[in-house]
């Protein structure tokens, strides 16, 4: 059981990640971006939150192409599991990884507060935790997390179910004014085809602590953990 | 080689430097300076790095407590918060490039406390802010809360600390010179913290962090000097700031910290590589050889002159342990930044810069700092305005329609709108977030945390300075006593007008005096500051703007308290005596027009009694809900706890006072807190027990504000007066 959190100039929420990943119970170690391995034995991939490179260019375009990106996309092809948050969402879709883009968000401004997600479905190793149409409320802190893809992508991740995470209300209602970003179909975090690779714009690692805005995000690396230890 | 320009009186003076001044400084070196040291004068004698016109009054200040460990003179202030944990923390202003340019005065205002900072060893963990704008009608104001939030939003978000705190207000009195005052807060161990004094001969200057470019040239200068209708060309002297860059140069000096390789350390704030220089040097009795032909430029064919002089962002001076220096330049090549060697320290107390193998500098250290101009300029206090009888005050409106107008006026309304744009839940130990009283961070993995506020009533302190001076303290003290936590040392950041005027520098002694009654009447002694005068446009100045930033500790995040009401049915408390004062309150001004009487008086044995009292309820887990009261009297702090805790409440007004000035007057000292009913009856013994005012004014419950026989005012209608209008306004509506 076993967590790489990869750290790019620019990073900031890689301590939060690990800190999440440990409250699980699963191995965390940060690597450089500079690398061009993952450490033996990595069973999860872990793109955390930041400004990578500044991201002055568009977010996540650069980092999307450093060395260590290689070997994330070696380890998701062996089916490795790999989590990108919010940057580290930018960058899976930069890397390929994942499919659409992410925008500024519609009223152009960066926007940070706590936000209920509609779990789409409770069978992924991200989300065995959690049920099936469950309202989690978790933080959102992004300036480019409005979600898009042309129509025939967005079709194809309808069709294959491969939406994780959208917008709500309290209730687990999705609406189509609910999102805090303007993202197509209020989608906050897609999957790869084979479900093994996640982006999500939300901050789950900010929410493992009854203390601190509650502990709905900590399922999500419990359901990790749980998949980890029984792969 | 560049000619440099001939010194004449207009270029002597357009360096801001008085006939007088200039005399001062020919005497000092006995020569005429050459033009780059012309410009070194002009950057360590202004106002802004000096201290000329309020180093005098800043000594009466109180500094001193058993847990400082550093007060004011270093980059920031440093306390001991027990087991071995220090906090350091400052504010600063960014007032005059934030006004030109919002979105990258306000972000470098931030970036230049950050690493006031981390440059003594510190990871900065919090961030916090206090805005001043002009009114709302004026036209620039719109366009400068947009930029000034999305500027400090922009580099606090992606150096990734969380900003957890502010005020933001308006006044026309802002409308040519806005504030921007960013405070940053840190933790390290009490025994790694690093200073900038300078020690050892013939140690190694190194350069670090980003290139030097030509901006920012005299940017400590311009804020120095009142805006007159040129401001819009000053948009050069305003620093670009980059996030990225600071966020590499945090990791990196603290990596380097933990090397032993660092013998002193300072930031390149105002003045760069001049002020950072000489204050190293001096501070540790050392001479300082620099050869700018080693530094790194982002341009060429920059002269002497600029490069001493630019405020380029994102870089650092450190005096080096020559035996690390390869570790050194390993870290900082590892994250990408520049490392140079440009001087050394020497035994000659002097301040030598050479470049293209021309020494363009050769001046006494010490006296380049500890010379500056001292000034004790005459001051007049400001007359006593009369006390308002609050009887006097013919009420315009109905208590609710009154409730409902302040709540969405736009000093009393929800900043959401700000804070929102400020990610504030990164680190994921925001315990008590934006939107109460002071924030709550956790410490790491806690159990301890701090309580964070910023806060200045600045109608106060313009009716009456040292009773504003004074209330700044204590609003300070007051927030973070109703969080849980121990209020345990201050920042000031002490903005003004013009000191050459009697009557504003008047203002600024009397602020002083009142800060410094407060802070020895509190125990809450000023570790760091700033001060910012001159904040002056078209011969008008602002209003006077202490501001106050407030640390305090609590033992345990888990105890610490919000405004929210949390259960139905329980008994709501006033503590603090209640007269009705209604000069210089918001219901005066917004609900009346007028703008008259003494500012309420503070009684600062009561106010510690009564904080004291409260704090105590705090820690003994005895009540659900504490709230101070502030700006709008009681009503509107009962609003707040009704609204965030989405619970109602029935409030018995007496029947012996006017309802308005009971309701919206601001007296100080004063709490609203609730406990279960069995524990009220308990308190109120207590409470005569110590002598601190105790009134039982109602119950929690229901989806009503019922204000005594006033109409029911509906929870939704209360939410929707509180937030509509600060994004209505950004909106253009």
């Amino acid at each position: 059981m076993r967590a790489a959190v990869v750290m790019f100039p620019g990073s900031n929420r890689e301590g939060d990640a690990v800190r999440a990943l440990r409250a699980a119970g699963i191995e965390a170690a940060t690597v450089w971006h500079g690398d061009h391995e993952l450490p033996a034995g990595t069973d999860l991939a872990v793109l955390p939150g930041g400004f990578s490179y500044g991201d002055y260019l568009r977010c996540g375009a650069i980092a999307g192409r450093s060395p260590i990106m290689d070997a994330v996309r070696a380890h998701a092809g062996r089916g490795g599991l790999v989590l990108g948050i919010c940057n580290g969402f930018q960058i899976l879709v930069e890397s390929g990884l994942l499919p659409g883009v992410l925008m500024r968000n519609a009223d152009l401004r960066f926007v940070c507060h706590m936000q209920h997600l509609r779990v789409q479905r409770a069978d992924t190793p991200f989300t065995t935790s959690y049920r099936e149409g469950e309202a989690i409320e978790v933080a959102i802190a992004h300036g480019e997390g409005n979600y898009t893809a042309d129509a025939e992508t967005l079709a194809r991740i309808e069709g294959e179910g491969l939406v994780a995470f959208r917008y709500c209300d309290a209730a687990g209602v999705v609406k189509s004014n609910l999102s805090p970003n303007g993202s197509m179909n209020e989608i906050a975090g897609v999957y790869s085809s084979n479900f093994r690779v996640l982006g999500l714009m939300p901050h789950p690692e900010n929410l493992i602590d009854p203390l601190v805005g509650g502990t709905d995000g900590l399922k999500l690396f419990e359901s990790l953990a749980e998949s980890l230890a029984t792969a | 080689m560049t000619v440099e320009p001939e010194i004449t009186p207009d270029l002597v003076a357009s360096h801001g430097l008085k006939p007088d001044e200039y005399e001062r400084l020919l005497a000092l070196i006995g020569r005429v300076p050459s033009f780059t040291e012309l410009g070194i004068f002009s950057a360590m004698w202004n106002e802004h790095c000096s201290y000329k016109s309020s180093r005098l009054h800043l000594r009466t200040l109180p500094t001193k407590a058993p847990w400082v460990i550093q007060g004011p003179g270093e980059n920031a202030g440093v306390i001991d918060i027990g087991d071995g944990d220090a906090c350091i923390f400052k504010m600063e202003s960014h007032n005059h490039p934030s006004y030109i340019e919002p979105y990258q005065g306000a972000g470098t205002g931030v970036g230049g406390i950050l690493r006031d900072v981390f440059t003594m060893g510190a990871r900065p963990v919090a961030c916090l802010n206090l805005l001043r704008f002009g009114a709302p009608e004026h036209p620039k104001t719109r366009h400068l809360v947009a930029g000034v939030v999305a500027g400090i939003g922009g580099y606090g978000n992606s150096f990734g600390v969380p900003t957890v705190g502010g005020s933001t207000n308006f006044h026309s009195r802002y409308d040519g010179n806005i504030l921007v005052n960013a405070m940053a807060v840190g933790i390290a161990r009490t025994d790694e913290i690093f200073y900038a004094t300078a020690t050892g001969v013939g140690n190694p200057i190194v350069y670090l962090g980003s290139k030097t470019g030509r901006d920012g040239i005299h940017g400590a200068t311009m804020a120095s000097a009142s805006f007159e209708a040129d401001a819009e060309e000053k948009r050069p002297t305003v620093q670009v700031g980059d996030p990225f860059a600071e966020k590499l140069l945090l990791e990196a000096c603290l990596e380097l910290m933990k090397t032993g390789a660092v013998v002193a350390i300072q930031d390149m704030g105002a003045a760069g590589l001049t002020s950072s220089a000489v204050e190293m040097g001096a501070k540790g009795d050392l001479g300082i050889e620099l050869d700018l032909d080693t530094v790194p430029c982002r341009e060429t064919g920059m002269t002497a002159y600029e490069m001493m002089l630019s405020e380029s962002q994102e870089r650092m001076l450190m005096v080096l342990d020559p035996s690390k220096r390869a570790v050194a330049e390993a870290i900082f090549r590892k994250w990408g930044l520049d490392f140079a060697v440009i001087g050394k320290t020497t035994d000659t107390l002097r301040f030598v810069v050479k470049h293209g193998g021309e020494v363009k500098v050769d001046l006494p250290i010490k006296e380049l700092g500890d010379e500056a101009p001292l000034y004790d300029r005459p001051h007049i206090a400001s007359p006593k305005l009369p006390v308002l009888d609050s009887a006097s005050v013919k009420a315009p409106m109905g208590d609710v329609e009154a409730l409902l107008t302040l709540l969405a006026s736009p000093d009393l309304c929800s900043k959401r709108w700000v804070w929102q744009q400020y990610d504030h839940l990164i680190l994921g130990n925001s315990v008590q977030r934006p939107g109460g009283d002071a924030a709550v961070i956790r410490i790491g993995d806690g159990p301890k945390g701090l309580a964070l506020t910023t806060d200045v009533t600045q109608r106060y302190c313009e009716a009456d300075p040292v009773e504003g001076g004074k209330q700044a303290v204590a609003e300070a003290w007051r927030n973070i006593t109703a969080s849980g936590a121990t209020p345990r040392a201050a920042t000031d950041n002490l903005n003004f007008g013009n000191p050459e005027k009697p009557e504003v520098m008047g203002q600024l002694v009397g602020c002083i005096q009142g800060i410094g009654e407060a802070c020895r009447a509190l125990d809450f002694p000023i570790v760091s500051g700033n001060v910012s005068l001159y904040n002056e446009s078209a011969g008008k100045g602002i209003l006077p703007t202490p501001s106050i930033g407030g640390v305090g500790v609590i033992s345990d995040v888990a105890l610490s308290m919000s405004p929210s009401f949390k259960r139905a049915d329980e008994a709501i408390l006033l503590i603090g005596a209640t007269a009705g004062w209604l000069g210089q309150s918001v219901y005066l001004r917004d609900i009346c027009g007028r703008e008259e009487g003494a500012p309420p008086p503070v009684d600062l044995a009561a106010e510690r009694a009564n904080g004291d009292f409260v704090r105590g309820l705090i820690l003994g887990k005895r009540v659900s809900a504490v709230h101070d009261i502030s700006d709008g009297g009681l009503a509107i702090a009962l609003a707040e706890m009704a609204v965030s805790g989405k619970i109602g409440a029935s409030i018995d007004v007496p029947a012996d006072v006017a309802t308005h000035a009971w309701l919206f007057g601001e007296d100080q000292g004063r709490y609203v807190v609730v406990a279960s009913e069995a524990e009220a009856a308990t308190l109120l013994i207590e409470a005569g027990a110590a002598s601190v005012p105790f009134l039982r004014i109602g119950s929690t419950g229901g989806d009503f504000l019922i204000l005594g026989a006033e109409p029911a005012v509906p929870l939704a209608a209360i939410r929707a007066a509180h937030e509509e209008w600060l994004p209505g306004y950004m909106a253009g509506h």
